[in-house]
Formats: C-alpha cells, sequence, structure tokens
C-alpha cells in the first residue's frame, strides 16, 4: 500500500467544501476513495485483470419542517467539487415527507479517528497482489506437472472513506482487503478442492502453502463414495459455517422480529431477545476492534434502510454480542427505533465471529471424534428458503469427504442442503477453536469473519446433486 | 481539472477527447486491441414500508475503462477521472497490468473477427425517463399503492419499491466502432405481509410484474395492470394464510411464465455460457453439465422444447443494439427440438473454440470492470400456431399443481440440481384448480425437468420475465435480463414440504 500521489481534489477539502455551501438544516457528507487491484485465473492461465481508481461522494441534506425531518441524499462517482450534488440532496429534501428515523446528528465524541481527517487516501496496485501475482505462473506449472488444473480470483483493496457533519463530525478510517481463493481440479473436474485466504495483507500469504493444502485434498478424492440423500453427522470447517452463519448475522432485524415476520420473532408481537438459542455458551458478534479482523469503527450509512439510519452517521461502533452465552443477545435497531422499542440501538459491523468460550479443538480434532460423518468444505448458491424457520437452501461444493473411524477414507457426491442456521447452533454436538474463516458465499460482502468447526447432528442433505 | 456538471447531457461529457486519448494511446503502446468505454449509471431507488418512505437514493456512477490486448494478455484499467490525459495514463496502466500478468498467460488471448461498426447510436424503448421524474412524485404512487393493501383485511405489512435505472454508455475500439447507447430499466416490487400474532407465522404475497426495459409509463399501466393485481393481492394472501400444507412426492405441475423464467435462467441460462462451460467460471460462478463435446446431441430437454437467446427482444433486459466488445446484437438458436445447438459467446470464447463470430454477450456492469460473457436475453419458445391455453394445460393434469411467482431459488455448479419455490401454488384436481397449498418447492435435475416438459402453451401465455441481479464474475457483477416463456406442463416432478424440510 501506498499514499496517493492524486490529481482527485483532496477527500478533506471536498467534506469541507459541501458543508460550506449547505444551505439546509443540517449536512453529512461521506467520501469514499478505492483503490482496487485483482488478477483472476482458471484453467492454468490467468483470465482477467484489472487496476481501479474510484470515488463516491454522499450528500445528505436535512430540512426540518411541519411533522419532522426530512432527508435528501444524492450520490455520484467521480471527481468535482460535488456542490451541485449537494444541491441535489438539498431538492431531494425540499419534497420529501419526514423521515421515520430522524435522530439528533451524532455529535464528535471519542471514536479517536479525527486526528488524521486530513490525511490523504491509502491506495494500492498490482504489488498488492504481493507473491501470488509473481507465484502464478510457476504454480500453474506445477498444476500442469501434476495433471490438474488451478482456477481462483485474488484481489486487494483498500477503502478510506472521510466522514463529514455539520453537527462537527470529522472521521477518516482506512479498511484494507484482500484475499486469495484456489480451486484446484483433476480428472475432468471429477475431483475438486477449494482453499482460501481472506486477510487485509496478502503479503502475508504463502500461495504454496495453499496448492500443498489444495493437492492433500485432491489426494483425498482418489476413492470416491457414492452416497444417498439422508440425515447425515457433519463436520463443517470454519468456512462453511461462515457461510450459514453471515445469513444468521444479517436476519437480526429487530423490526422484522417485533412485527412477526423473522425467525427472531416470538407470538404476540414480542421478539426472541432472551431466549436460549443452543446447549452451548456461544458467542456471535462483531467488534470493529476484534483483533484480526479490524474494521471502520463507527457507522457510515449512505442510505436508510430498515434498521440503519443516515440520521446515525457516525456513530461509534463498539463490541456488539448478537448471541452471548447461547441466548439471543441484541437485534439491530437504528436509534430512532431503539427508541421506540426502549432497547439499545445496535448496527450491522463489518464483521462476525462466533465463538464457544473454551474450545480449543482444531477441525483435524473434529475429524477425530467423528465415528461416521460427511467434513465439507464450503456451501454454495444459498438462499432462503422459509424466513420463518431461516430454512436455507444451498449445495456442497469442491470437497465432501467420508469420515469414518475418525479417518478420512474418501470423497462423496455432493448434496443440496435444506437447513438453518439456527437450528445448526441447537444441533452442534461440538465445537472447536476459532479461527479466520473465509465465506465462499458471501465473502465479497463479508471478508471478515472468524468461526469455529462445528460437528453437527442428523445435517439435512435433501438430495443428491451430481455437480463436481 | 475540469468537473463534470451533474445533470449535464451524456453526449456533452467529453466522450470523444477522452475516447481518443485511450485508443491512440493503446495503439502507441503496441496494443493488437483496445476498447474503451465511458459509461453514466444513474440508479434512483424509492422504499416504502407500511405507506412511509423508508430508503431514497439518487445515484450517479461516471468512468472509464479500458480493456487492451497486448502479445497475448488483456490488461484492464478503470478510472473516475474524465479527461484526455487521466485516459491516456489509463492506457500505460492497462499496458503495464497486461505485462505484470504475462507470465502467467498460458493461453493466448485471441478475439474473433468482428467488422468495423462505424459511427452508431442507439435508445432502448422507453417514453418516459424514469429519473426525470421527481422522486415526491414516486414516493406519492408507492404511498398509494400501499394505502391501498394496507385497507384490506389480513394485510398488516406493505413494502414497496422502484428502482430506475438509465444507463449511458459509450464505446469505441482499434477497429473504428464507435456506438453511443442508452438503456432504461424498473424494478417495482409491492408486497403484502400478513401476520399470525397470536400462533406466531407470517404470509407473503408479491405482485408478478416483471423487471423491464421500459421507462415510467410502466407504472403508469403501460405493459402491466397494477390496479387489477394490487385489488387481487389482499384475497391471494388470505387464501394462502389458511392454505393447507403441500403433501410431498412425485407431482404433475403447470407452471406459469412467472415463475418458469426464472428456472429457464439457472438451468439453460448460465448452463449455456459457453465460458462455464469451458471453465473460466470454475472458481467462482461455476462450469457447466452442457459441455463443449455435447454440442449437436445432447438431449437437453423434450421434443417440444426450443430455446433461443437473442439481445434484440424490445424491452429486453439485456437487449442492446452493440455490445461491450462491438458486436452487433443477434438472435441464435440454444436448443432445437430438445437438443443442444447452440451456446453464449464472447470474442475470446468464440474464437478459442473456433465457433466463428461472437454472438454478441459479452457485458461489464460497470465502467470499472472488465466485460465477461454475460447472458442474452434466453427464450423458451411457445407452441407453435393456436397452442394451449393455461388452462387447457391445467386441464391435462390429474392432479398436481399450478404454480406461480419466483421467490426462493438454488442450483448447483454445474446447473443439475435445482430447487425452486414460488409465490402462490394451486392445487389441480381433475383439470381443474382447486384452491392454494403452502410449504411447496420443486427439486429437480435439469435434464430430467426439461424432459418432462410434456406440452409449451401457446403465444397467449407467453410473458417476459427477468432480473436486475444476475451475478457472475470476480469481482462481482451483476447484469440485467430477461426471459420470455408460455405456461408449460411436466409431469413427475419431485415436490417438497418445506416445513418438514426443517425438520418440524
Amino acid at each position: 500500500m501506498s499514499v496517493a500521489a492524486t490529481r482527485f481534489v483532496p477527500a478533506p477539502r471536498v467534506v469541507e467544501q459541501v458543508l460550506e455551501a449547505s444551505e439546509s438544516d443540517g449536512c453529512i457528507v461521506i467520501v469514499e476513495d478505492r483503490s482496487e487491484a485483482e488478477v483472476r485465473f482458471a484453467n492454468n492461465t490467468v483470465t482477467t485483470n484489472g487496476t481501479r481508481r474510484d470515488r463516491t461522494v454522499v450528500a445528505i441534506a436535512l430540512r426540518e419542517g411541519e411533522g419532522g425531518t426530512a432527508v435528501g441524499i444524492a450520490s455520484r462517482s467521480g471527481t468535482g467539487d460535488a456542490i451541485d450534488l449537494l444541491r441535489r440532496a438539498e431538492a431531494n429534501a425540499a419534497t420529501a415527507p419526514p423521515a421515520e428515523d430522524a435522530a439528533p446528528l451524532v455529535t464528535p465524541g471519542s471514536t479517536g479517528a479525527e486526528a488524521d481527517f486530513g490525511d490523504p487516501p491509502v491506495t494500492t496496485n498490482l504489488a498488492g497482489l504481493g507473491d501470488v501475482l509473481t507465484g502464478l505462473g510457476e504454480a500453474f506449472g506445477r498444476a500442469r506437472a501434476a495433471g490438474s488444473q488451478l482456477a481462483g480470483f485474488a484481489e486487494h483493496k483498500v477503502s478510506t472513506v472521510y466522514l463529514g457533519s455539520s453537527a462537527g463530525l470529522r472521521l477518516r478510517h482506512v479498511e484494507p482487503t484482500g484475499k486469495l481463493e484456489l480451486v484446484g481440479r483433476a480428472d475432468g473436474g471429477a475431483r475438486s478442492a477449494w482453499v482460501s485466504a481472506g486477510v487485509a495483507d496478502l503479503a502475508t500469504v504463502r500461495l504454496e502453502e495453499l496448492e500443498e493444502r489444495l493437492t492433500r485434498r485432491l489426494g483425498w478424492a482418489e476413492r470416491k463414495v457414492d452416497l444417498d440423500a439422508g440425515r447425515y453427522e457433519v463436520v463443517l470447517p470454519p468456512d462453511a459455517v461462515a457461510d450459514l452463519m453471515v445469513m444468521l448475522g444479517v436476519s437480526t432485524s429487530g423490526r422484522e422480529a417485533e412485527e412477526g415476520r423473522s425467525v427472531f420473532s416470538a407470538p404476540g408481537g414480542a421478539t426472541r431477545v432472551g431466549e436460549s438459542l443452543s446447549p452451548h455458551p456461544f458467542t456471535l458478534r462483531s467488534d470493529p476492534f476484534e483483533t484480526g479482523l479490524e474494521c471502520t469503527p463507527f457507522l457510515v450509512a449512505p442510505a436508510s434502510s430498515q434498521d440503519v439510519s443516515v440520521f446515525d452517521n457516525g456513530l461509534p461502533l463498539e463490541r456488539t454480542e448478537w448471541i452471548s452465552g447461547g441466548r439471543l443477545e441484541r437485534l439491530q435497531y437504528h436509534r430512532a427505533a431503539a427508541a421506540r422499542s426502549s432497547v439499545q440501538p445496535a448496527a450491522f459491523i463489518n464483521n462476525l465471529s462466533l465463538e464457544l468460550p473454551g474450545a480449543t479443538s482444531s477441525v483435524e480434532d473434529l475429524v477425530a471424534r467423528t465415528d461416521r460423518g460427511l467434513l465439507l468444505t464450503c456451501l454454495w448458491y444459498i438462499r432462503e428458503v422459509d424466513p420463518a424457520t431461516l430454512l436455507l437452501t444451498g449445495l456442497t461444493r469442491d470437497g465432501v469427504y467420508l469420515v469414518e473411524h475418525g479417518e478420512i477414507t474418501g470423497s462423496v457426491n455432493n448434496f443440496r442442503f435444506n437447513e438453518s442456521p439456527v437450528d445448526l447452533l441447537a444441533k452442534t454436538v461440538e465445537a472447536g477453536r476459532t479461527e479466520r474463516a473465509l465465506s465462499r458465499e458471501w465473502n465479497e460482502w463479508l471478508n471478515r469473519t472468524a468461526m469455529p468447526s462445528l460437528r453437527v447432528a442428523d445435517f439435512n442433505m435433501s438430495s443428491v446433486s451430481p455437480a463436481t | 481539472m475540469p468537473t463534470v456538471e451533474l445533470d449535464a447531457e451524456f453526449p456533452t461529457l467529453p466522450l470523444e477527447p477522452v475516447r481518443s486519448a485511450a485508443l491512440d494511446r493503446a495503439r502507441a503502446l503496441g496494443c493488437e486491441h483496445a476498447a474503451v468505454r465511458i459509461e453514466r449509471i444513474r440508479s434512483q431507488v424509492v422504499r416504502l414500508r407500511d405507506g412511509r418512505l423508508e430508503t431514497s437514493a439518487d445515484d450517479l456512477e461516471l468512468g472509464v475503462g479500458l480493456r487492451v490486448v497486448r502479445e497475448g494478455s488483456f490488461g484492464f484499467a478503470a478510472t473516475v477521472e474524465l479527461d484526455a490525459d487521466a485516459a491516456a495514463a489509463l492506457a500505460e496502466e492497462a499496458v503495464a497490468t497486461a505485462r505484470a500478468t504475462a507470465p502467467a498467460v498460458s493461453e493466448r488471448v485471441e478475439l474473433a473477427d468482428e467488422p468495423s461498426h462505424g459511427e452508431a447510436t442507439w435508445t432502448s424503448a422507453y417514453e418516459l425517463d424514469p429519473t426525470g421524474v421527481p422522486a415526491h412524485e414516486k414516493v406519492a404512487l408507492l404511498e398509494e399503492w400501499s394505502g391501498r393493501l394496507l385497507r384490506a383485511p389480513g394485510v398488516h405489512h406493505v413494502t414497496a419499491s422502484v428502482l430506475a435505472v438509465v444507463e449511458d454508455k459509450h464505446y469505441g475500439d482499434l477497429s473504428g466502432t464507435i456506438t453511443t447507447q442508452r438503456r432504461v430499466r424498473l424494478h417495482p416490487v409491492v408486497e403484502a405481509i400478513t401476520v399470525d400474532a397470536e400462533a406466531g407465522g407470517f404470509e407473503t404475497m408479491r405482485t408478478l410484474a416483471p423487471p423491464v426495459g421500459r421507462g415510467w409509463e410502466y407504472l403508469l399501466g403501460d405493459g402491466w395492470d397494477w390496479d387489477g393485481e394490487l385489488a387481487r393481492i389482499p384475497d391471494y394472501l388470505a387464501e394462502k394464510l389458511n392454505a393447507p400444507s403441500v403433501t410431498p412426492g412425485a407431482h404433475d405441475l403447470v407452471i406459469d411464465p412467472s415463475n418458469l423464467w426464472l428456472t429457464i435462467h439457472e438451468s439453460i441460462g448460465h448452463a449455456t455460457e459457453l465460458d462455464r462451460a469451458m471453465g473460466y467460471e470454475a472458481a467462482y460462478a461455476g462450469t457447466s453439465f452442457a459441455t463443449l463435446d455435447k454440442l449437436g446431441s445432447l438431449h437437453y430437454g423434450s421434443e417440444v422444447m426450443n430455446v433461443t437467446g437473442d439481445r434484440t427482444v424490445r424491452h429486453g433486459l439485456a437487449t442492446v443494439a452493440y455490445d461491450d466488445e462491438g458486436v452487433e446484437a443477434q438472435s441464435f438458436d440454444l436448443i432445437r427440438d430438445g437438443i443442444l445447438v447452440g451456446y453464449q459467446l464472447d470474442r475470446r470464447i468464440a474464437r478459442n473454440v473456433g465457433l466463428g463470430r461472437s454472438n454478441g454477450c459479452a457485458f461489464a456492469d460497470s465502467p470499472g470492470h472488465t466485460p465477461i460473457q454475460r447472458m442474452a436475453n434466453v427464450s423458451l419458445r411457445p407452441a407453435d400456431g393456436n397452442g394451449p391455453s393455461t388452462d387447457e394445460l391445467v386441464s391435462a393434469v390429474d392432479h398436481g399443481f399450478y404454480i406461480a411467482g419466483d421467490k426462493s431459488w438454488s442450483i448447483d455448479m454445474q446447473r443439475y440440481n435445482f430447487q425452486f419455490t414460488g409465490q402462490r401454488f394451486y392445487k389441480i384436481e381433475k383439470g381443474r384448480l382447486a384452491g392454494q397449498v403452502k410449504d411447496l418447492a420443486y427439486q429437480s435435475r435439469t435434464t430430467d425437468f426439461w424432459g418432462a416438459m410434456e406440452a409449451v402453451g401457446g403465444e397467449s401465455t407467453y410473458r417476459l420475465g427477468g432480473a436486475f441481479n444476475c451475478g457472475k464474475g470476480q469481482p462481482g457483477q451483476v447484469a440485467p435480463v430477461s426471459h420470455g416463456c408460455p405456461s408449460a406442463l411436466f409431469r413427475g416432478v419431485n415436490v417438497l414440504n418445506t416445513r418438514s424440510e426443517s425438520g418440524r
């Protein structure tokens, strides 16, 4: 990463210019400078690549009127002084009805981000892909020699966000995000495996180490076993747990729960907060200061939605336990909704961790204690089937392994599953230690996850998929 | 640095200087191909919850992307700086990227030939620019619609939203093709929810109006009967809440176009993308069971199955005049009399496998993304002549279900095993509809399912469905696409009960 030699109008200046020009009763400005580099490959060759510089400016204008505060929003990518953007936001505010989520603007506090507000954005480029880019050619050679094909994707991106408001906020935060996904295929795709790394800095990733893990997994697949649909004991590694828990995390809307339309609704307009979801004292949390998963410690909301309010922009984010001691603890509320429901506001934060306090086992330990079951790799094409139970459907992908008497004895066909992540916590037999995980399905949206391995009874493999 | 006014007309932007600067520098740097896109995408969202404004967003994306081929390697770079100097620098950057990744390129990039089309402009079929409609008018319309539903007995909550996009795209390449195209599209959705507060549980019912390539006139009734549909939703919802839970098993299905379009999208549209079949998406979107060795021989479905890909149909979401590689829009067969006969192509894949000219399926969803092969409007042809109505298809079923509207969807990475739910499921008894059931999902394998298609409806049953949000590629790209189809009759499809699937 490096500091940009930029031709853009500096973001802090854009923020000040817009706030100065504001003619409304309140104003919030968000400038996000993004810098990204990526390389994609398949069939042992690079297929696409790219670098980009991007800027998004969001102007949010508030207008006090009869019945409350109205909001107007306008956003754009690109350069410019953004005053015309502000005028569009003000025009939108002029005719908008009073906002349901209105709340006093957040005032400067102790987020600690103010000091560097004037600093330039941090950028990346192809060098941000580290040894992954320079090592790919040789990795393809090794794969060819072994009769296999590599496919995958590496990217490094850095977002620098600047947030200012007429209430005096001046916040800045730099969020670097990187990942490498590697798929190995052999025998025309009949054997395949997936490994990944989600990291802030790709320089810490050793491509050869991931290749070794792929090779070991492709070796497990040399013996094929066909199994029918049914309910199986499964060992879900941290990545697969992330695939499911992200869906639980995004289903924690306080409003939906209170309205009786979510898995966390209780009869009579109540929610299930306080209810035990698991016999194990799991914690499911988001925390901007979580080691290894650090993310923006204040709320950035370019638009309002059911649980997020533009009025809450700049709100300090803190460790939020959605599930604590196995009980449902918190649901998402913006400040206005939280006040109406007499609860604490809670915003979704850009990371998610599931932990069983005291657990130390690795996925290998869980496999060793499995008499007969399936070790999964990751899940794919996950969609909600029934929101009342949070029943999800999806597929196993790139590696289902048969475990017999604590040993991996072969690879199994893929399955379509129908399962609820809420039920999964209840059906967990054993959980391992929490590790950095990357959800195959959702990582582009939520890269920062840490999950344990889980051994789960009666996992519903609804049908066989012949896909490889 | 010059700034770009928000409300400037697209043709008044510095299109020519930016295009020329990028292409001239790319040529000077020895690129065998180069294509530049300057794009402005205006998106507006209005979303109401129980008749009150929840979300209003008004976004403009503006930028330039350049893809070069130099010594057999791609290089792509993008920026939001829109001037000639930045465009020339972009060419340097794209070439540097091509050079940096060249050592790992073992399959030389060559593009299928495409003649120069000179200068051309094109606009999709619309009357009223939806971004010209003031936000408060949009809010007022959705408020009024929400109010109608909220006043109906049994409706406890209503969400109503409309997403409007106006996409302006200026394209130029080294062959001399220079195109300027505008596409307008709208996605309105209204959903009613009923909650059983005592017992817990809820049901939803959504409008079946598809997203379309039309202007604001669509919301005013041009192409859809909003008044009629909104009036029926409360009764549909009440009946669903009290409907019996479905009995699982193998059942005959009559599937309405409002549901079948999505099954076509997933099990045919993606499976006939040749980049997938060749393994280019193995790490993400997946591959395809319909591999190239099966072209001309694979029995995809029954003899009544005829599927075309096109980028030309009026109001289609994937409709253009030229694609993002300068290829003229076309219409082509994918499946004829149940046999796989074609694929969707871009210029690289067409050249790679020796299939001749690309059929024009390259698309990038943003100036910041490189074009990849994306879906054409993939559509199932209705029966020739005076084909059966939906009622006539239903009359051919002794016991089964009629399914309307899409909801949950999922398919595996090789496009075999899928599972879909819907908005409404009606029991069919002795050839007649006999009330709704609930908790239904159908699960099948692609060739089994299409092989079980006994009859397709006639032209009178044909509708265009579609989506704004088809995902593919890394970094992820979303593409809008339409799918036309008639109602169709399927025999012996596996029906699941989603409550019992959850172990309840």
